[in-house]
């Protein structure tokens, strides 16, 4: 493997883990709320939820730039530890991932909710469990399929993703440089045995990553049935 | 004041409710009325489940008035559902565990002591889905009781399961109200579920208390029940013997004593008997020679024509009341009239079993 290969695979595997967690910890809760909320505007937040889905990569990420960049309130946030922008660099590409993934996390995770439906939550509710004590141990649970798929998929599109990182992150080796930014310069370079390689590894790696959770959700869902 | 006293009003899509009534605190209470008449909106309103104005207090603590409205989860209530109560991620015993580690004390009953009451052992590490409807439902009533209840809430707890499934269960149910002393709240629009399980009913109709009282005096009292075609008395009474050589047992209700095939249960036990209107004839006089064993004196107390061509006539026997459904023919030809003195004739009493 050519050794210029380890820093974005590094990279990537980093960036993709890191917004996977970030979007359990922040797309579970907006899930959860979707899905039982019974507020008329909910279905706004759920298309704004959703907008990453229609919306083109760079007009995103153009948008990303303006908030990340030394004007927007990102450049605000990196002064805080003396930075100048959050655009371009790693934190600014994992908040880029989250909101460009988001969707991908909530829409099963909300799927996964609502087919619990009212039941076993009203039951939990008469066996003495409080509002916390049903979420964490009927809700997440009875829903952990969808989350998993949620989440399998969260890194996997942050794995592939190519125009938000383009525009925010600026193609900076080692720092922001990505797989698929990696793969376009190999191309671009007419690097052709580089990127069979790195694309060979892709098709493998993601084959695995989906083999592998649907075996996984296959047995939890037996579990849950 | 001890037991439930609720009352509650309010419309829920396109739905209005306006109740009152009162339970025990001991003993079955059923709400009973047709489907649509709220029962289960009564039920879940005092679960806390749904929110109606009104009021609500258990033993006088008060769960729900102007003021106050104490979360589902803070009440101290056993919840059984139609269907699908269970946790499916969780094994059985997981399932019981789960009601049990919220209650904190073992007050009511323990977890043995409920795997016994409920015959659950044999499937208490398997996972609910492979569970019939009525072992389902026993696990069900499990789980409520486990979570230490002072008040068990039973919303048609029979109505998924089939007939043998409803015959498998039962047991269970009259086991439940025999051996713990809480009060039970139970919807139903099963009369025979209310004859067997019931010892007072309220009885709803259109979001609305039609009448309520002791069993025997709903089931007589209220003209629709009376006039329904499966009629029936139900009277508490004792077994008083067993006689081997006839194979009848005799059972003692008042001052009146029944005779009924088999062995009914051990002597001095509580039961119920159940005497269907269809199955009760009058003579004016003792009859000499007949094969009814069940020759009752008895007073007219009311005679009321019901379709084209039957009367039902209201009788007291000493204390209790049964029916009677004849052909008005029958009540011109004898002569009948209020007052009356004659003898019933009680072609069939059942045993409804166990209840007391």
């Amino acid at each position: 493997m050519p050794s210029d290969l380890l820093s974005p695979i590094l990279l990537t595997i980093a960036l993709a883990t890191i917004t996977t967690l970030v979007l359990l910890l922040v797309g579970v809760p907006i899930a959860w709320g979707l899905s039982r909320w019974r507020w008329a505007g909910k279905e706004a937040v759920a298309a704004v939820v959703a907008l990453p889905l229609v919306l083109p990569p760079t007009v995103l990420g153009f948008y990303l730039l303006l908030l990340l960049g030394p004007s927007g309130p990102g450049g605000v946030l990196a002064s805080l530890w003396g930075g100048r922008t959050l655009a371009f660099s790693f934190p600014g590409l994992v908040m880029g991932s989250v909101i460009y993934s988001l969707p991908f996390m909530v829409q099963p995770a909300r799927n996964a909710f609502e087919a619990i439906g009212a039941r076993p939550l009203e039951a939990a509710a008469t066996l003495r469990a409080g509002p916390w004590d049903r979420f964490f141990s009927v809700a997440l649970p009875l829903a952990r399929a969808g989350i998993l798929s949620g989440a399998v998929l969260s890194f996997a599109h942050t794995v592939g993703e190519f125009g938000v990182v383009l525009m925010i992150g600026g193609n900076i080796p080692g720092n922001t440089k990505t797989l698929s930014l990696a793969m376009y310069d190999y191309v671009e370079s007419l690097d052709w045995g580089t990127a069979h390689v790195l694309a060979a590894g892709m098709v493998i790696f993601s084959f695995l990553v989906i083999a592998a959770t649907m075996l996984f959700e296959r047995r939890l869902r037996r579990i849950a049935a | 004041m001890s037991g439930l006293r609720a009352r509650f009003t309010g419309e829920q899509g396109g739905f209005s409710l306006d109740v009152a009534f009162e339970a025990p605190a001991g003993g079955v209470t059923a709400l009973f009325g047709p489907s649509g008449a709220g029962k289960t909106s009564v039920l879940r309103a005092v679960a806390g489940l749904e929110r109606f104005s009104g009021e609500c207090r258990l033993d006088g603590l008060v769960w729900q008035d102007e003021t106050h409205f104490v979360p589902p989860h803070e009440r101290a209530i056993g919840y059984v559902f139609q269907e699908a109560g269970l946790f499916p991620h969780l094994t059985v015993r997981a399932n019981l565990a789960f009601g049990l580690k919220r209650a904190g004390a073992a007050s009511v009953i323990t977890f043995d002591d409920a795997v016994d009451l409920l015959g659950v052992a044999a499937f208490l590490d398997r996972d609910p889905a492979t569970l019939s409807g009525g072992e389902r439902q026993r696990v069900a009533l499990g789980l409520a009781l486990l979570s230490q209840p002072k008040l068990l809430l039973l919303d048609e707890p029979m109505s998924a399961l089939d007939t043998a499934a409803k015959q498998e269960i039962f047991p269970y149910f009259e086991a439940l109200r025999r051996s713990v002393a809480l009060p039970i709240l139970l919807v139903t629009h099963d009369i025979g579920e209310v004859e067997r399980l019931a010892d007072q009913v309220v009885l709803l109709k259109a979001g609305a208390v039609a009448g309520s009282g002791p069993l025997n005096e709903v089931l007589l009292g209220e003209a629709a029940i009376r006039g329904a075609r499966e009629a029936a008395a139900v009277l508490s009474g004792r077994i008083a013997g067993y006689a081997a050589d006839d194979g009848l047992s005799e059972i003692a209700v008042g001052a009146v004593r029944f005779l009924v095939a088999g062995r009914a249960g051990e002597t001095g036990a509580a039961v119920r008997v159940r005497v269907a209107a269809r199955d009760v004839s009058l003579a004016v006089e003792r009859p000499s020679a007949t094969t009814i064993l069940n020759v009752l004196p008895a007073t007219i107390a009311a005679i009321e024509e019901v379709g084209d061509a039957e009367a039902i006539v209201t009788l007291r026997l000493g204390d209790d009341t049964m029916l009677a459904r004849i052909t008005r023919r029958s009540v011109r030809q004898l002569g009948l009239k209020v007052g009356q003195a004659v003898f019933a004739q009680v072609k069939g009493v059942s045993v409804l079993a166990g209840a007391g």
